[in-house]
C-alpha cells in the first residue's frame, strides 16, 4: 500500500470526504510525527506502536572495500517499536 | 522537548489543519492507523513516501535461552514489523537535533 492508495481508501470509506482533505489528513499526521521526532519528542500510538529517536555515538568506521578508517559523526536515528495489539494481530494465525 | 505525542495530538492537528469536526478528525486518525494495520496483516508492505516504509518479515524458529536460568527454550516462528525511515525523516531528525 502506498500513500496514494491510503488516501484513496479514506475517500472510498468516507464518500463525503474531498480528495484534497484526505491528502491533507494523511500529510498532517505524518508531518506531525516527523516534527515531534525532530524536536526530540516520542510518539506513542497505543496498539499500533511507538516512534522514538535514538542517539548513535560518533565512531570510527571502516570502508569495507578499501579497509580505510573513516570517522562517522554522532547522529540521531528514528526507531519504531510495534505495539502489542498490532504484533498480536500479525501473529494471530 | 521530550514530551510524548499521542493520538489526541494528531487528532488536534488534523482538526486545526483540515476544518472537520473534532469527532471526525479523531475518527479519521484512527482509520488511517487501522488501514495501515490491516494492510500489514495481509502481509502487504506500506510505503509512505517522505516518511518511511513498514515491512512484515517472517522469522524462523530458533533456540533461545533464558538468560537467568540458562535453560534452552524454542522461540517459535513469528512475524515482526520493520520500519525503514525515509531520508526526509532521517534528515529532519538530525537537523532538528543539531539546532537544539
Amino acid at each position: 500500500m502506498t500513500k496514494s492508495e491510503l488516501i484513496q481508501r479514506l475517500t472510498d470509506l468516507n464518500p463525503h470526504l474531498k480528495i484534497e482533505d484526505a491528502e491533507l489528513i494523511v500529510s498532517t499526521i505524518f508531518e506531525e510525527i516527523t516534527d515531534a521526532l525532530a524536536s526530540g519528542d516520542r510518539v506513542e500510538l497505543r496498539g499500533f506502536g511507538t516512534f522514538s529517536v535514538k542517539h548513535r555515538k560518533a565512531r570510527i568506521g571502516r570502508n569495507p572495500r578499501t579497509g580505510e578508517n573513516v570517522k562517522v559523526d554522532e547522529k540521531y536515528v528514528p526507531f519504531f517499536k510495534i505495539g502489542k495489539k498490532l504484533h498480536d494481530d500479525l501473529n494471530k494465525d | 522537548m521530550n514530551e510524548t505525542i499521542t493520538r489526541a495530538d494528531l487528532s488536534q492537528a488534523v482538526y486545526e489543519e483540515v476544518g472537520l469536526s473534532r469527532n471526525e478528525s479523531s475518527e479519521l486518525v484512527e482509520l488511517v492507523l487501522e488501514e495501515i494495520s490491516t494492510a500489514l496483516e495481509r502481509g502487504e508492505m506500506v510505503k509512505l513516501s517522505s516518511f518511511g516504509t513498514f515491512t512484515v518479515k517472517s522469522k524462523n524458529q530458533r533456540i533461545g535461552r533464558n538468560p537467568k536460568t540458562g535453560e534452552e527454550v524454542p522461540i517459535l516462528p513469528r512475524k515482526v514489523l520493520s520500519f525503514r525511515a525515509s531520508n526526509v525523516l532521517k534528515d529532519a531528525i538530525n537537523d532538528g537535533h543539531s539546532e537544539a
